[in-house]
């Protein structure tokens, strides 16, 4: 009797609409995984580095010693300029700068200073892997000086000993020469004033979207569609209705969650920099460009809400439905967290730019950075993605689909805007 | 004028061809009836006239304006209750007939709409509780009167008193018999043969998509020697 039960709830629910969105999504983060590459061969890379000696004391060539040792050098010279372009064609990332009487500080019981000139490619979590690697070798160059100090002496400084060695960062990142930051430490603060954006968008995507579908799916199953259209209405009131209402929903239940992940947030906050003195703060017109990605990114996902649940047979359906729209939101949220868009492959480029919600996410970072052609093609993209989404919306609405499940054809772009205005 | 032209209609889901070229018409301020069978092509014939579904082939005019060209100004003259319609469950029965009315009319007009709405729903103090409450028959209640609040020129009913028992459907015939001394035109369709001769002025007999013999009830009794209706459309698919 229960194996007849079982049978029948997985005949019902193990069904071609449910499964095809989950294998689609395994697809693509199959894919992302693939193509992003291995956190840990990355790791284990040798960072590729640049070295100015331009000491050549006991102490710069016990550094040297280390970072020959456990970095690739394709830089070595004297010549600061031509070795920071050369780490830059190599895609290396720093050039670091042993400056004169570096040797001598130290035996004046002074900490020796070491230049570094990061290059800076991108401000995702695996963007800083290189650079983390490097921050390590620095820390393996501070340990052989200080045995060297400790073998050499014991009268030094205790307080030399620990720490022999200031660093003076310098990093590029862009069209950006930010003093006093190294990419970790300009990544975390980049992270933690743009990740509450990708969040709330991500929310807003899922809830909203989630109600509006669910309201397709509601309408069939309660018999309503039917007089509703047939109401004097025109088609695409009923969607844009649909859509501006569940925003609404979507909004308020977002916001919700947001007041409560806030409080979560904030206890995350470590970074006391301002952002203003490395020319990185937004002004008003930022904002509003940011506020317009976030508009029509949300317009463009219930836009595609909206034609997803066309297919919804009722409540239940409907829910499945909302998959492919959590799991777009959530390779987007991953996607810009872990690589920068400038540094992400072109197959990834595409993908992420194809999906509207991706640009309210990457538009704080990119704006920090003066990258506007990024956020104002990304606005371009999502409201024409909204337009075209609305008008097969309306075009179902005009079809047999929504009550039978199959469309009468009537071929031809001036059939769709007849459609539109009906 | 008259209220419904179908010429030649045909319909096909898919391979399947649910309606095959049927043709009447329906007159103002008269009651016509699409009989049949389930399956026969009614509910498809009444989804055509109220703006759902495509044409395949054929023509479709109500009050003089053709289908799907002029789908927008037949919607401001029609109203339809399809078979099995549903009301939205988290709205009271009131808010119901609010929502419905909005879309016909402002001010007075409106609020005419929804008394009319009120006094043929009939659902007393109920009215102000959600629709998820009521019962199957005080559903169908409230969407008769909001099929007919609106006063259209067109009422479609696709088995207007479906679910109903027969108290109810007795006061839903009442209540459509009203409707067109008012000046309405009403296509119906129904299986139900007794309440077919009980409000229909002239009725359809439809078959496998296809009209097997139209004309008035007693007129259809006369030409297949017919003690009823039921008698004469059983004659007629033979």
């Amino acid at each position: 009797m229960i194996g007849n039960i079982i049978k029948k709830e997985f005949k019902e629910l193990f069904v071609l609409s449910t499964l095809l969105p989950i294998v689609v999504i395994a697809i693509v983060f199959g894919l992302v995984g693939q193509t992003i590459g291995s956190v840990g061969e990355r790791i284990e890379e040798k960072p590729v580095i640049g070295i100015v000696d331009m000491d050549g004391g006991d102490f710069s060539d016990t550094a040297m010693s280390v970072l020959t040792e456990k970095a690739e050098v394709i830089y070595d010279g004297s010549d600061a300029e031509e070795g920071l372009e050369e780490v830059r064609e190599e895609n290396g990332v720093a050039l670091l700068v042993i400056p004169e009487n570096f040797s001598q500080n130290i035996y004046a019981n002074q900490p020796g200073e070491i230049e570094i000139y990061w290059i800076m490619r991108g401000a995702g979590m695996m963007d800083s892997i290189s650079s983390g690697a490097l921050e390590g070798l620095i820390q393996a160059v501070n340990q052989g000086i200080s045995t060297k100090l400790i073998q050499e002496d014991s009268s030094f400084d205790p307080a030399l000993v620990l720490a022999p060695t200031t660093r003076i960062d310098t990093t590029f990142f862009k069209e950006k020469e930010i003093e006093g930051l190294s990419p970790s430490a300009l990544g975390n603060m980049l992270m933690s004033q743009s990740i509450v954006i990708p969040i709330v968008v991500m929310m807003l995507i899922i809830m909203a979207g989630s109600s509006v579908i669910s309201s397709m799916g509601m309408e069939k199953e309660n018999k309503t569609l039917e007089t509703l259209l047939t109401l004097p209405v025109r088609r695409s009131h009923v969607v844009i209705g649909k859509m501006v209402g569940s925003a609404l929903v979507g909004v308020i239940m977002a916001a919700i969650y947001m007041i409560g992940f806030s409080r979560y947030m904030t206890s995350f906050q470590f970074s006391d920099i301002n952002l203003a003195d490395f020319g990185l703060a937004l002004g008003m017109p930022d904002y509003l460009l940011i506020g317009i990605s976030l508009f029509t990114a949300l317009l463009a996902g219930l836009s595609l809400c909206i034609v997803l649940g066309t297919f919804a047979k009722n409540y239940r359906s409907a829910q499945a439905l909302v998959f492919p729209i959590t799991a777009l939101a959530l390779i987007s949220v991953f996607i810009t967290m872990f690589k920068d868009f400038d540094t992400i492959p072109a197959v990834l480029k595409v993908l992420v730019f194809a999906i509207p919600f991706s640009h309210p996410m990457m538009a704080m970072r990119a704006l920090m950075l003066d990258n506007y052609s990024l956020v104002i093609g990304g606005i371009a993209y999502t409201a024409v993605f909204t337009a075209i989404m609305i008008a097969v919306a309306v075009r179902i609405f005009n079809s047999d689909r929504l009550l039978t499940g199959s469309v009468q054809k009537r071929a031809g772009l001036g059939k769709l805007v007849w459609g539109l205005r009906r | 004028m008259k209220a419904v032209e179908v010429r030649e209609l045909v319909k096909d889901y898919g391979n399947f061809r649910a309606i095959n070229g049927i043709s009447f018409e329906v007159n103002e301020g008269e009651i016509f009836g699409l009989i049949g069978p389930n399956g026969a092509g009614k509910t498809t014939a009444l989804r055509v006239i109220a703006t759902l579904l495509q044409i395949t082939s054929g023509a479709v005019t109500v009050f003089g304006y053709e289908l799907p060209k002029e789908a927008g100004e037949v919607r401001k003259i029609i109203s339809y209750l399809p078979e099995e319609a549903g009301a939205y469950k988290n709205l009271t029965g009131k808010d119901y007939l609010n929502f419905i009315a909005k879309f016909f009319g402002e001010g007075e007009k409106f609020q005419n709409m929804v008394q009319r709405g009120l006094e043929i729903a009939n659902l007393g103090e109920r009215i102000n509780d959600k629709v998820d409450t009521y019962s199957k028959g005080m559903t169908r209640r409230l969407l008769v009167g909001r099929a007919l609040m609106v006063n259209p020129r067109l009422a479609i009913l696709d088995e207007p008193t479906s679910g109903l028992d027969v108290i109810n459907a007795q006061e839903v015939r009442r209540i459509i018999n009203s409707s067109v001394e008012a000046g309405v035109a009403v296509l119906l369709s129904s299986h139900n043969m007794l309440e077919v001769e009980l409000l229909c002025h002239r009725i359809a007999l439809i078959n496998d998509g296809i009209i097997v013999a139209s004309g008035t009830v007693e007129e259809l009794k006369k030409e297949y020697d017919a003690g009823n209706i039921e008698e004469a459309f059983v004659k007629a698919i033979k």
